[in-house]
């Protein structure tokens, strides 16, 4: 008994000591969106900061998906346990409107461009609040099956074409997006999209149009689910972020093929929770990893295009495929022939309003 | 003589100590002890459930902010006649100015701006547009009309209405949205436009499809149970591990493969079509709608209304059935009048539940309900997790815990609480 004794200690003690040790080093939890986005992440951002420094230990974290309510329940509880979150501009706003996370000073808190820009001109008006540091621009867009149609669907109004395009669509579950496709489909010019859409006779346009493919949809809650239905063959068009569906394409040679026409831009980010246990450590690493170099090597990665403007020219190869990765950035000349550019302060206004409408004439 | 009968009346324990009162003292150190056992549970349900529960169903009410935001505006507003047709007077214009340029440079006023969206559209850009140019505003001429020129919306009687009325520091209007109604803006409480009316419809179909589900697990569970508990132990129990297998198994992993099997190019379809029940035209939609929801939420609850009726069945004893029999019942009289009541109690727990189970679902509505097939639980989780809208969300989970206990106390009125049995 008394030996058993002993060798408890020994090994408490033992279990003490090295974490004791593992105090020594710094984790910061940063929360994302798990997968290959987290990947790129980890490729791109944290394994050369890890390097650069050896006492700070990164942790990821994959629940970005519900990080708005998680972090607010963080903050209200007093007991922050991120240090960053990879947040969608929307969220950002609501979250920095509620004062929940930190307010950066862009210029002295983010590193300059190569060429001496200051990064609130680099990263321009996609800084759209005070306590945001976009690093991606992605786009919410069309995969169509090549092998079901005779000729390819080329623009948004052949979504929503059931004659000559037949078959189920797969939208996403939410009012942002669709009704903005509903409107330009019905020949609304893409910057004219928000002022129509703020008279109630252009809301009444836009879901009368989404009324005539209601029956041949399927609706999408995870940007997963819509690869996944094509690959099934469960719908032959279907919107879901252009980074999926490069993975689809590109990487599991599905015969899907992008539709860019009308695709909608937006943003994802960082931002640091009010009360994160290592602030200063994060603020570091912000600036490390949004400067133009790591931005431009997170496309290496995955195919969504960098937030700075000095970026861009410095996007290469895919490092698995060695593709080059300039034409599938939705920001390539070729693609963005026109698209809608998403207007969060309209939404953060009408986001409410619209999506009780939407929810009702879905359970209609 | 007296004497005696009270010197004997008095009855001691062997240390002198009257034995009344040693009773009691044993008695309160059994009632302490005890005590101190239930304390760590009673604790642990307190910290994690009672306070938290409690914490998010006072949300639905709770309108604190308001009043915390515009402490010189909100005393003033007695001084003004929102049912007529003038604006509030100077006095309340320059509060707010003041209040909104506090809010500013402390960064809280944007909080209240999004506090306000939920009941109006475009509050939150006005304040967000205020907040920015309020600075402007220094010894005007007229507080009103500097304000109505940063915005005119600030001219609008309807705006100044809604903040009047939502200056307490408890709401109803969350309450109300939750059963589609709203404030109009003469005051009065009346139904929202029909093209915006969800949540009435939603409760209405999370009881529906629930008490569908339950019925469903009776009618395949009961046959499943009386054969378990009939057959030899042996045997049973092999059957038993075929029950708890799915049972043991992920739920999502249940949920998704109810996917594979039903989806328009799934198992099923494939199956009818390579033997030409239906052509490949004309694929069966059984998954992403009502019917998705039920097939899948009636296997994943099966085992909550088997094990119940299992246990209670096995207490039945077999000779009841025989003596029946005997005394000239045919099988189904028998079945009727003897083995039907005495397995009730079984079918009262499992039917509880999986009803109770059933109206709070969230994962499988969400996966295989499609639009049709959703539940009042999946609008909850929105509120929640997406629109940040917890007031919203918390009194919809309150009228949902309402309807629960309503339901309960019937079925206690009806069946009687003590009819049910576990085993």
């Amino acid at each position: 008994m008394n030996k058993v004794m002993k060798q408890m200690l020994i090994a408490i003690m033992l279990v003490a000591f090295t974490g004791g040790i593992a105090l020594a080093e710094t984790e910061m939890v940063i929360v994302s969106w798990g997968g290959a986005y987290t990947m790129s992440q980890q490729k791109a951002y944290h394994e050369p900061y890890m390097k650069l420094h050896p006492d700070i230990k990164i942790i990821n974290d994959d629940s970005a998906g519900t990080g708005a309510a998680k972090l607010r329940a963080q903050v209200e509880a007093g007991n922050v346990t991120w240090d960053i979150l990879d947040s969608l501009a929307a969220d950002a706003i609501a979250l920095c409107d509620e004062g929940l996370i930190e307010e950066i000073n862009h210029d002295v808190d983010l590193a300059a461009a190569p060429d001496g820009t200051p990064a609130s001109k680099d990263f321009g008006d996609l800084i759209v609040c005070p306590c945001y540091v976009p690093t991606i621009v992605y786009s919410t867009t069309f995969g169509y099956r090549t092998d079901k149609f005779a000729t390819p669907p080329t623009t948004i109004a052949d979504v929503f074409n059931l004659k000559k395009f037949p078959g189920k669509r797969a939208l996403q579950k939410s009012a942002i997006d669709n009704l903005e496709w509903a409107l330009v489909a019905d020949g609304v010019d893409v910057t004219k999209v928000y002022d129509v859409l703020s008279t109630p006779e252009g809301v009444d346009r836009a879901f009368k149009k989404l009324d005539t493919i209601k029956d041949s949809v399927v609706w999408w809650s995870k940007g997963a689910q819509t690869p996944q239905l094509l690959a099934d063959g469960e719908v032959v068009i279907g919107s879901t972020y252009n980074g999926r569906l490069f993975q689809a394409i590109a990487v599991e040679k599905q015969p899907i093929a992008m539709l860019w026409d009308a695709q909608i831009f937006d943003l994802d980010g960082f931002v640091i929770p009010k009360g994160a246990p290592n602030k200063d450590e994060a603020l570091k690493y912000l600036k490390f990893a949004t400067d133009t170099q790591r931005l431009a090597d997170q496309a290496k990665y995955i195919s969504y295009g960098p937030a700075r403007k000095s970026s861009a020219p410095m996007v290469g190869k895919h490092a698995e495929l060695g593709i080059d990765m300039k034409p599938h950035m939705p920001t390539a000349p070729a693609n963005s022939k026109r698209i809608v550019v998403k207007d969060h302060m309209w939404w953060a206004d009408n986001q409410v309003e619209l999506t009780e409408r939407f929810n009702a004439w879905l359970a209609r | 003589m007296t004497d005696q009968v009270t010197t004997q009346e008095v009855l001691t324990t062997a240390d002198g100590v009257p034995l009344k009162i040693s009773l009691k003292r044993a008695m309160r150190k059994k009632m302490i002890t005890s005590l101190l056992l239930v304390t760590p549970l009673f604790l642990f349900i307190l910290l994690t459930f009672l306070m938290p529960i409690t914490d998010m169903l006072l949300r639905s009410v709770d309108n604190k902010i308001v009043g915390e935001l515009l402490p010189r505006t909100i005393p003033l507003f007695s001084g003004w006649d929102e049912n007529g047709q003038e604006l509030p007077g100077e006095d309340i214009y320059r509060a707010m100015v003041e209040d909104i340029k506090e809010g500013a440079e402390a960064k809280t006023i944007l909080r209240l701006g999004r506090r306000l969206n939920f009941e109006r559209s475009g509050m939150s850009s006005l304040f967000r547009k205020s907040a920015r140019t309020i600075k402007r505003i220094e010894q005007p001429d007229s507080y009103k009309a500097a304000m109505i020129k940063i915005d005119k919306r600030w001219g609008d009687i309807n705006l100044w209405r809604l903040i009047k009325r939502e200056r307490g520091s408890f709401t109803n209007s969350h309450f109300l949205s939750a059963i589609d109604r709203q404030s109009n803006d003469d005051g009065t409480i009346g139904p929202k436009p029909e093209y915006k009316q969800i949540y009435i419809k939603l409760f209405v179909r999370t009881m529906t499809l629930s008490l569908l589900i339950t019925f469903m697990t009776v009618l395949l569970g009961y046959p499943i149970s009386y054969l378990l508990a009939t057959l030899p132990t042996k045997i049973s129990n092999m059957l038993m591990i075929l029950v708890l297998l799915p049972f043991w198994t992920s739920l999502l992993v249940r949920t998704t493969a109810w996917i594979a099997l039903l989806q328009k190019e799934g198992v099923i379809n494939d199956l009818m079509v390579a033997i030409g029940i239906i052509s490949n035209d004309h694929r069966i939609v059984m998954i992403h709608n009502k019917t998705g929801t039920i097939l899948a939420m009636t296997h994943i609850l099966l085992p909550f209304m088997v094990l119940p009726l299992f246990s209670v069945m096995k207490t039945i004893p077999v000779s009841y059935m025989r003596a029946a029999r005997s005394l000239g019942a045919t099988r189904f009289t028998a079945f009727r009048r003897i083995y039907l009541p005495n397995s009730i109690p079984g079918i009262g727990a499992g039917g509880i539940l999986v009803f109770i189970l059933a109206i709070g679902y969230y994962i499988t509505p969400e996966l295989v309900g499609g639009v049709s097939g959703t539940f009042i639980s999946n609008m909850i989780a929105y509120h929640i997790q997406g629109s940040l809208n917890w007031g919203l969300g918390a009194a919809l989970g309150t009228l949902l815990l309402m309807l629960v206990l309503a339901l309960y106390i019937l079925y206690d009125k009806i069946v009687g609480i003590d009819n049910m049995k576990l085993g």
